[in-house]
């Protein structure tokens, strides 16, 4: 049998999932020398020392077993603690927390937990290119609500409205969102809860970017009243603990989610890394002041790098939250995959094009600011001759005017 | 400009002291001819008292020898350490003098090109001020951080070019 005869043995929807739009771009990349990249997902920090130095511990120790399947309930304890010292929700360590291997595990414990086949599951998108296919392992069908810059990429209760059937069952959100930075304002998370509420979805909330916010702290989903118990909040240490090699994620729900959510993970995964569990209990104990030194820095590049693509005459809307700035690069002239393959190639500046995180993400770029300073003002330099090039370069058209 | 902000520029220019008030601006969302006026003014003040380059010598190749020294002295009446502290760091073989509390008053830091060069420093400078009751020399055998920076090479980036 030729090798190609195996795939007719294979899943489906497994076989005919495309692989993520990531993957190709990353490719190219990887095989260049030189390349400044913005565009990874995940901080230039490495972990904080006090951090890294309790695992150490805990391996002198001989912490190498396994642990209960929901967690440490020392971790558990933790993580209560701290969503109830930052947002004030009150979760039960024994029956409302899961520790999971990083939140894309909690993610897909969630859909599994709820999605039956054929059920839709309701997405905004430009969004993180995990929450389609993992809907479609469980038989769900993913159905996308755009959402556009003029909104300040903010999913509207009226457009979510607008994409629910009788099969709707589930409402992903993510918020601080990756890749446009976006976060939601007060208004606009009440009416959607509303609609939530009215139409009896549950909304499996991803707010693992929470802890990186530039302006207004973050209202978790589950804080709005009537939400907490229809929302499965998913949340983990890598970003704001700079963390993401450990996998160390949780849930958060109430009993019945939460039970059927570890019977999954129990059965499939036992449980998350012990020595990933010892450190993340130090980062929550002490970690806070880690946390907030990367929010400054980062906050510092958020700035730069907007008006930087303002001044380039790249309209980029403020992102309040995550690490990523969304420029809009179509005055270019050029497609959001030209864009980003011709930067790579003729200035070694890695960004994602926007049309990897979705349609409405077409026209944009991903340029993560999880970046050290100095390379940062190096790829803002190449990007802004990059683009002065392209625009002069174009006929009948006057080189892009500052500003907009 | 608030005290917030005021803050903001040092620290960024403690990290780095060669970024433009420019760059600096765009960094905090300021003006940046604003921002050239508060540098202007905090190094009036002495807020900002220099700006200096920190060098590994020892990697270029240079034997630097330094050394910290525990100075015991008699205090004086009115001035206290003051004015014994103010006849050590003007030796130019001085580089930095701090008053300790402890089994010692003052630690002096002495740096010169030779093990000899220091300690005849001390032998004869130093020990043989007036109120100079005691000293003990300590050689710096080498460097591993200083003002906050690790002089190694630190951690590379070990993260994949793209990532979701």
């Amino acid at each position: 049998m030729k090798n190609d005869g195996w795939r007719d043995y294979l899943n489906p929807v497994v076989r005919d999932m495309p692989p993520s739009g990531i993957r190709r771009f990353f490719d190219l990349a990887s095989e260049m020398a030189g390349v400044i990249s913005l565009g990874v997902g995940e901080p230039d920090f490495v972990t904080p020392w006090h951090v890294r130095e309790a695992c150490i511990w805990a391996l002198e120790k001989g912490y190498t077993m396994y642990t209960s399947n929901q967690g440490l309930p020392e971790l558990r304890n933790e993580i209560a603690r701290n969503l109830a010292g930052r947002s004030g929700l009150q979760y039960d360590t024994q029956k409302e927390i899961l520790v999971t291997v990083g939140s894309s595990e909690a993610l897909d414990l969630a859909l599994r937990a709820v999605v039956v086949p054929g059920d839709e599951v309701v997405i905004p998108e430009p969004c993180y290119v995990s929450y389609g296919p993992v809907s479609q392992f469980s038989g769900g069908v993913p159905v996308y609500v755009p959402t556009s810059v003029a909104d300040n990429f903010q999913v509207t209760a009226a457009r979510v409205e607008k994409a629910l059937s009788p099969r709707s069952k589930v409402l992903v959100l993510c918020y601080p969102n990756n890749p446009t930075g976006a976060v939601m304002e007060k208004k606009n998370l009440w009416e959607l809860a509303e609609l939530a509420q009215a139409r009896d979805l549950i909304v499996v909330s991803d707010e693992i970017y929470d802890n990186l916010v530039y302006g207004a702290p973050h209202t978790p989903l589950a804080a709005i009243p009537g939400m907490r118990d229809r929302t499965i909040l998913i949340n983990g240490l890598s970003k704001a603990y700079a963390m993401t090699g450990w996998r160390l994620g949780y849930a958060a729900g109430n009993p019945a989610f939460i039970e059927a959510m570890t019977k999954i993970h129990q059965y499939t995964m036992l449980c998350a890394p012990i020595t990933a569990q010892m450190a993340a209990i130090e980062a929550l104990k002490s970690g806070g002041a880690a946390v907030a030194r990367m929010v400054g820095q980062y906050d510092r590049r958020r700035r730069l790098v907007v008006r930087s693509f303002n001044d380039m005459g790249l309209y980029c809307f403020e992102p309040k939250g995550a690490f990523y700035a969304f420029p809009d690069v179509s005055a270019t002239g050029l497609t959001s995959e030209e864009f980003a393959e011709r930067l790579l190639l003729e200035e070694k500046v890695a960004v994602v094009p926007g049309g990897a995180f979705g349609p409405s993400g077409q026209g944009f770029v991903r340029c993560a600011y999880a970046a050290s300073m100095e390379d940062l003002s190096e790829a803002l330099k190449r990007i802004a001759r990059f683009v002065r090039r392209v625009s002069s370069g174009r006929p009948g058209r006057e080189p892009l005017a500052a500003g907009r | 400009m608030n005290g917030t902000e005021a803050r903001a520029i040092l620290e960024l220019l403690e990290g780095n002291a060669r970024l433009a008030a420019e760059e600096v601006g765009r960094m905090l969302g300021l003006d940046g001819s604003e921002v050239g006026a508060k540098i202007r003014e905090l190094e009036e003040r002495r807020i900002i008292i220099k700006y200096q380059t920190l060098v590994n010598w020892e990697r270029f190749g240079d034997e630097k020898v330094s050394a910290l020294i525990e100075v015991r002295v008699a205090p004086q009446r009115d001035v206290g350490f003051d004015a014994v502290a103010e006849r050590i760091y003007r030796y130019p073989e001085v580089t930095g003098v701090r008053l300790m509390s402890g089994a010692y008053d003052l630690a002096v830091f002495v740096e010169g090109s030779s093990l000899k060069e220091v300690s005849l420093f001390v032998a004869t400078k130093l020990s043989t001020l007036e109120d100079v009751l005691s000293t003990t020399t300590h050689f710096v055998l080498r460097s591993y951080k200083h003002e906050g920076v690790i002089l190694d090479d630190g951690e590379a980036d070990r993260r994949l070019v793209v990532a979701p």
